[in-house]
């Protein structure tokens, strides 16, 4: 039914099919949408967040998404910037991932915050000061980059692209793709360092708090480090999901391979550069508050294993896999690689932002638990939903892999 | 005590004495009327509790019958600084919209409620847990008459906004009112006490400038039994406590093994 605006030469399912497989879905986006609807409309005590934990689930998924989402940027610079010509195979499923992330991530602050319609607030009233501001206006200035970035991917559909004037924009857009990347790696810079910076700069919370280099904390540049180490991962898994669905070869070897070796090497440089954090944290901050390492680890859920699982399990271990070229060339265990390293990143993010609160800093305080509510699974997964739904949208009518049709010949 | 605030004006706090304290609540009440807080049909989930100055009370953890309790009221702090020496409190640094600011004038931590976004960075900044967000829309139950006792000289908060003790500045603005229509471009230490310092029946809660030496406070603060609450993580706060129990000290802060010292031989 939808054969003429289907990428030519390549094979896709009936439209029935493909609408039957989207169903779970549009099941998540109903369930989100109905949570946001009662968010908006009765407010945030229809989530479990409360006084003690002021960020909670959504937070988690928004620093996770954005940070996994940071394929985009990097592989953008690594491809218009430094010129490795053969990520040109996977910069496009890239950006729209990237997108995804972080658009999702903007939808869910949105309701996040106690007065959406006062959110341009930040802009206007911005304090200097503050790094959520600093968050703010680059993932706000990122996200219109982001959308440059996936037009001219859009105006490549077989029916737009017939379209003079469209082709002329999207051809003309992609000359100068160089220039969005460029400003991409640049706010991308700084708005992972920034939400680092948002935690690390918490001096009263010695758990999260960070020594630093003038007005950043370390934390600033170990999530720019963290993110560029895990985004690329995660394009690859992603990439290697849509081969796994479609039972075809989507991304030649070579573009893959680069992008594990990259994050291989990224991941141990920040993995040395954390275990060094760790240890000035636990020599440094830690004792100036009168605390010991283990104060943190002796209440509730959150044990010694989240530091054994976050930096070995998921940290060294898959380092070192992603280093070694005979493992990464393995496809499954680059898969795994691929997955405990984003998973460990996951982690970082969740244990600065859920322990951090959920530790008290006054002695005589005790320790609070948090379990979301279902409205609360219901926005953070409807981006999951949303994702996979403009993902599987863009690989169906758009040329997103460009050597699909090479390397799937139709006989 | 050394003098550790560069202001060269007034610089308002308060000093509560833990000995006196018996934990009656009255300070929560009285600062609760007086400040306009939204009260819920159901206020058994404290965590959504909206307490400007919070009562915790404390243990020295020993079994019967050497047990002992103490209480421990906790406002807002109106810290200094936010910690690494930067001249911001730890919530006015991180706030995204300027809605909290420090009176460099009054050494005050206000909070404006129509500015606030509702983001929580704030909350999560505080270590004393001193600010609270409204999780409802404000509700002042008309059957119990409780509308009757709002005051017309404190804006009720909105819901999805932050809100914290303000040292009842409302009284500060309706002193100065008083004192300019009197000619008078100074106020008097009686004029200007917090809601929670005027209803307290021990008289535990002391008010007024730190900086000003014919205050009580200031005199207070001076004392060897006084102490502020989580002191080494160098936020400045402007709320000072009075305790000779050693182990009511020892609870305010955070100690590695061997670093307390003791004020007394006993307790």
């Amino acid at each position: 039914m939808d054969s003429p605006i289907l990428p030519e030469g390549v094979k896709r399912c009936s439209l029935t099919t493909f609408l039957i497989l989207l169903l779970p879905c549009f099941a998540l986006l109903a369930w989100g949408g109905l949570s946001a609807v009662l968010c908006l409309w009765k407010g945030l005590n229809q989530t479990n967040m409360s006084n003690v934990f002021a960020f909670a689930l959504w937070i988690v998924f928004d620093l996770a998404v954005i940070a996994l989402g940071a394929g985009a940027f990097f592989t953008g610079f690594l491809t218009y910037i430094i010129d490795r010509k053969e990520l040109k195979n996977i910069i496009n499923a890239a950006v729209i991932i990237g997108f995804i992330c972080y658009s999702g991530a903007m939808a869910m602050l949105g309701i996040d915050i106690g007065q959406p319609i006062r959110g341009w607030f930040i802009y206007w009233h911005a304090n200097i000061h503050s790094m959520l501001v600093e968050v703010s206006f680059c993932i706000g200035c990122y996200l219109i980059v982001l959308i440059i970035e996936f037009v001219p991917i859009i105006f490549e559909n077989r029916k737009l692209n017939e379209i003079k004037p469209i082709r002329l924009i999207g051809h003309n857009l992609h000359e100068i793709m160089a220039v969005f990347a460029a400003t991409g790696a640049f706010l991308s810079f700084f708005h992972q360092g920034s939400l680092g910076g948002m935690f690390g700069v918490l001096y009263g919370r010695p758990f999260a708090a960070r020594e630093g280099f003038y007005i950043w904390p370390w934390t600033f540049f170990l999530f720019i480090l963290s993110a560029i180490a895990c985004g690329p991962c995660f394009t690859i898994l992603c990439t290697k999901l849509t081969e796994f669905i479609s039972g075809k070869k989507l991304v030649p070897d070579n573009a893959i391979q680069t992008l594990a070796k990259i994050s291989g090497w990224l991941l141990s440089f920040y993995i040395v550069l954390k275990i060094i954090d760790t240890l000035g944290w636990i020599y440094g901050v830690v004792p100036r508050a009168g605390m010991t390492f283990m104060d943190f680890y002796r209440e509730g859920p959150y044990g010694v294993w989240l530091v054994v699982c976050e930096i070995l399990i998921c940290g060294v271990i898959p380092a070192v896999m992603l280093m070694i070229p005979r493992i990464r060339q393995n496809g499954t265990w680059l898969v795994v690689a691929g997955i405990l390293n984003c998973t460990g990143i996951v982690i970082n993010r969740f244990v600065f932002i859920v322990v951090t609160l959920a530790i008290p800093v006054m002695p005589f305080d005790r320790f609070w638990s948090y379990v979301p509510t279902w409205q609360e699974w219901g926005i953070g997964l409807a981006v999951l939903g949303y994702g996979v739904l403009v993902y599987a949208l863009s690989y169906r009518y758009l040329p997103v892999f460009p050597k699909e049709k090479e390397l799937n010949i139709i006989t | 005590m050394k003098k550790d605030h560069g202001h060269v004006g007034k610089k308002y706090g308060m000093v509560i004495d833990l000995d006196k304290c018996t934990g009656c609540g009255t300070c929560m009440t009285a600062c609760a009327a007086e400040n306009n807080v939204s009260v819920r049909k159901d206020e058994s989930d404290k965590e959504r509790s909206i307490t400007w100055i919070q009562l915790y009370q404390i243990s020295n953890g020993k079994k019967f019958p050497d047990t002992r309790y103490s209480y421990f009221p906790r406002p807002c702090m109106h810290c200094d600084e936010d910690g690494r020496g930067g001249h911001h409190p730890s919530c006015v640094s991180v706030c995204v919209a300027s809605a909290t600011k420090l009176d460099p004038h009054t050494g005050i931590v206000s909070q404006i409620y129509t500015r606030c976004i509702g983001c929580r960075y704030c909350q999560a900044a505080c270590p004393f847990d001193a600010r609270y967000f409204n999780w409802w829309d404000a509700y002042f139950p008309k059957e119990k008459g409780l509308e009757r006792y709002l005051s017309p000289d404190v804006s009720p908060r909105m819901r999805g906004v932050i809100e914290k003790c303000s040292f009842c500045h409302h009284r500060l603005m309706r002193a100065k009112n008083q004192a300019y229509a009197e000619g008078r471009r100074e106020i008097e230490e009686h004029e200007y006490i917090t809601a929670c310092t005027e209803a307290c029946p021990v008289q535990a809660i002391t008010f007024g400038d730190l900086n000003n030496p014919k205050h009580k406070v200031h005199e207070l603060i001076q004392l060897p039994t006084a102490f502020r609450l989580l002191e080494r993580l160098n936020t400045k706060p402007k709320v000072y406590y009075l305790s000779t129990k050693d182990w009511v000290r020892r609870l305010a802060d955070n100690y590695r093994p061997g670093e307390f010292k003791r004020l007394s031989k006993g307790s």
